[in-house]
């Protein structure tokens, strides 16, 4: 079945991240209230794009690349979606859509055609996974923000903001965008996790499986924990804690990729 | 319709000449009344701010010289002697008065290129002009063509984006570390000429508390109350340095006041949250090697000049995106007039028609003497509806034609050859 879903979804996406580019160059309100609902837009598409996939597959898309990269796409863009309008901060927006854009393009570029779901899976395991992935797109969001507060700080001590130095978004803002997103992933993670123990000692009937997964898993929250504990300390704050929270997300793509695909064996959800 | 503009600006005059030929509001209001009332101008409107002064206007179709009347009227305005202006004065006429006024409202006319304030002075001018009746069609779209070409000019290009003066770049650096100034706090250490500048864009951009320093203390109090701000006293400058985000510094001293050993207790008491310290001081207020220290961010007055010097680059790059968007509207004044001189034009040609068929039919009247009433009035609708068909076709070719230039040259030719008196377009 056709999903039309799909290239409005990249239409909206494509037309909110022009919309945040020139807000960077043009801060205008009516530029950023545009980039916003066409943000919000892509979201409502998207969501009844992995709608198709999720009744083609009787279950939620998280089973295969395709699935798996847009349900992590969407979660990006919502946290994001979210996070602006707590921060009212919209130039980040031009660094996020690029990610989410790319992620979904992806994810339909190379898609493959839904499976079922396997048996004894139900609403437990689906907010397992749903609420890990969520995590990962918030450290995703943490990890842009970091990123560009790294760069441009150094821009700032080096008294060389160049051309795009006027427009990024401010340190503070980028600090505030990085912890909240963090927070945000720590409290998913710390969930998603729990019910995956539980799941699994409902399935197996113990909590633990010495999964690399799980050691990852615990491993990520607690690098993200001690990012949080750290960015609020003197020592810390700023630049280096930016760099920790740069650096945590090397476990997330590890986590994400090699351990999904190679280590895990309980694991396997793109 | 004729558009004329006389003027003086930065770029013609000393500031001496243009102060005695500034306009107040009140003045500006009164020039136009008198311009119009005098007979030099149909419609008129008055811009003045301190670096131009200018009257733009649409003069009667019998003035013969407009622009030399104006000139003298701006000098007997200001009793001032016709040659004292002398030199000074531009004149521009139709487009070249469209492409002016554009350009300044765009800020490419600015002594500082791509300043947003001559924007809100256009508006200005017109708001007094217009509510004061003393402007017509043609200015109204002309200066509603300004505003919108300097809104689309800072929109669209970064023409005015980048700060260019010290003291605003000191200020935009605060902002690109703190976001929002509201809820931060600065401390200022003696009171330079660019230190108040600073303070000033501090205040616009509406920051939270400010507080003053200086070596002697009744001349900190005093910088206090004109700043609005608080005194601290000199003594208690290493605690007060706990509290600042930002420390704009300008003080007289050979050696430096912030030295590395005074900034690292001040970041220890303030947890090393971000400072920012901007170093107006020559000789240097600051030690450089504080530059080193963790959330610390130095700028001095060279740092600065750099900045202020790249931006200035930067900003003259966009003067070809700015000025394209100067000429798209100029050709939209263009194609207007052309549509409103069209109409005219047509106007007076059938106007004309209409006089000729009458002089004809009267003058044949003889031959027609022997015919009842009603085929005479026959034969007059008849030649009215063959001067119809015969104008049909042209009219619609006219009206259609999308080539600008080619459709004003037939519309001058229609002029010339049928004597139209309906103004140039």
């Amino acid at each position: 079945m056709t999903n039309y879903f799909v290239p409005a979804t990249l239409a909206c996406y494509a037309a909110s991240l022009g919309f945040y580019v020139r807000y960077l160059y043009a801060p205008k309100r009516a530029i950023g209230h545009a980039a916003t609902f066409a943000l919000a837009g892509g979201l409502i598409l998207h969501y009844f794009a992995l709608l198709v996939r999720s009744r083609a597959i009787h279950g939620i898309p998280y089973d295969d690349l395709t699935g798996s990269l847009s349900l992590f796409a969407w979660l990006l863009a919502a946290t994001y979606l979210g996070l602006e309008l707590v921060h009212r901060q919209k130039t980040v927006g031009a660094f996020v859509l690029p990610v989410v854009l790319a992620l979904f393009a992806c994810a339909h570029a190379f898609a493959t055609p839904g499976t079922a779901a396997p048996p004894a899976r139900g609403p437990l395991f689906a907010f397992h996974v749903t609420l890990n992935i969520l995590a990962y797109a918030a450290f995703a969001l943490s990890f842009v923000a970091s990123l560009i507060y790294l760069i441009e700080n150094r821009m700032l001590r080096d008294r060389r903001l160049g051309p795009v130095g006027w427009r990024f978004p401010p340190l503070e803002a980028l600090e505030r965008l990085s912890r909240s997103s963090v927070g945000v992933g720590l409290v998913s993670l710390g969930i998603g996790a729990s019910l995956g123990f539980v799941w699994a000692h409902r399935l197996l009937g113990r909590w633990w499986n010495g999964d690399w997964k799980v050691f990852v898993t615990l491993l990520i929250f607690a690098a993200y924990a001690t990012y949080l504990l750290l960015s609020r300390t003197g020592t810390w704050r700023g630049a280096r804690a930016s760099l920790v929270c740069v650096g945590n997300f090397v476990f997330v793509i590890f986590s994400y990729s090699i351990v999904n695909l190679y280590l895990s064996r309980f694991h396997r959800f793109f | 319709m004729e558009l004329v503009l006389i003027g003086l600006s930065h770029r013609t005059a000393t500031v001496e000449l243009r102060e005695r030929v500034a306009f107040s509001v009140e003045q500006a209001r009164l020039a136009a009344h008198e311009l119009r009332e005098r007979g030099i101008l149909e419609e008129t409107l008055v811009l003045s701010t301190c670096n131009r002064s200018e009257l733009y206007g649409v003069p009667p179709e019998d003035m013969p010289d407009s622009a030399a009347a104006m000139e003298s009227f701006l000098a007997s305005f200001h009793k001032m002697r016709p040659d004292e202006l002398g030199g000074s004065i531009y004149r521009h006429r139709d487009l070249e008065v469209v492409r002016h006024l554009y350009r300044v409202a765009a800020g490419l006319d600015s002594m500082l290129l791509g300043e947003a304030e001559i924007l809100g002075q256009v508006r200005e001018a017109y708001k007094v002009a217009f509510d004061h009746g003393a402007t017509g069609p043609v200015l109204n779209r002309m200066f509603q063509g300004a505003l919108e070409v300097g809104k689309r000019v800072r929109a669209e290009t970064e023409i005015g984006t980048r700060p260019v003066s010290v003291a605003f770049a000191g200020v935009k650096l605060a902002e690109r570390i703190f976001g929002s100034l509201k809820n931060h706090n600065a401390l200022i250490l003696g009171a330079g000429d660019t230190g108040e500048l600073v303070v000033g864009h501090l205040r616009d951009r509406g920051i939270g508390k400010l507080r003053v320093s200086n070596r002697s203390a009744e001349r900190g109090r005093d910088l206090a109350g004109r700043f609005a701000a608080e005194a601290v006293a000199w003594e208690d400058l290493a605690q007060a340095l706990a509290w600042p985000d930002m420390v704009v510094s300008s003080v007289a001293s050979s050696e430096p006041i912030l030295t590395r050993a005074l900034i690292e207790r001040a970041m220890e008491a303030r947890g090393n949250r971000a400072l920012l310290l901007i170093d107006l001081g020559v000789p240097r207020n600051v030690d450089p090697s504080v530059a080193g220290l963790y959330n610390v961010y130095l700028y001095n007055i060279d740092d600065l000049q750099e900045i202020v010097e790249q931006n200035k680059k930067a900003r003259a790059a966009e003067i070809p995106r700015a000025e394209a968007l100067v000429d798209e509207h100029v050709a939209k004044f263009l194609t207007w007039q052309a549509g409103v001189s069209t109409t005219a034009v047509l106007a007076g040609l059938r106007q004309r028609l209409a006089a000729e068929r009458e002089a004809f039919l009267a003058e044949r009247a003889a031959e027609f003497a022997h015919l009842p009433e009603a085929d005479r009035a026959r034969v007059a609708k008849m030649l009215d509806e063959f001067l119809d068909r015969v104008l049909l076709d042209p009219v619609e070719k006219l009206r259609g034609e999308r080539e600008l230039r080619r459709k004003l040259q037939n519309l001058e030719a229609l002029r010339d050859l049928f004597h139209l008196d309906t103004g140039k377009p």
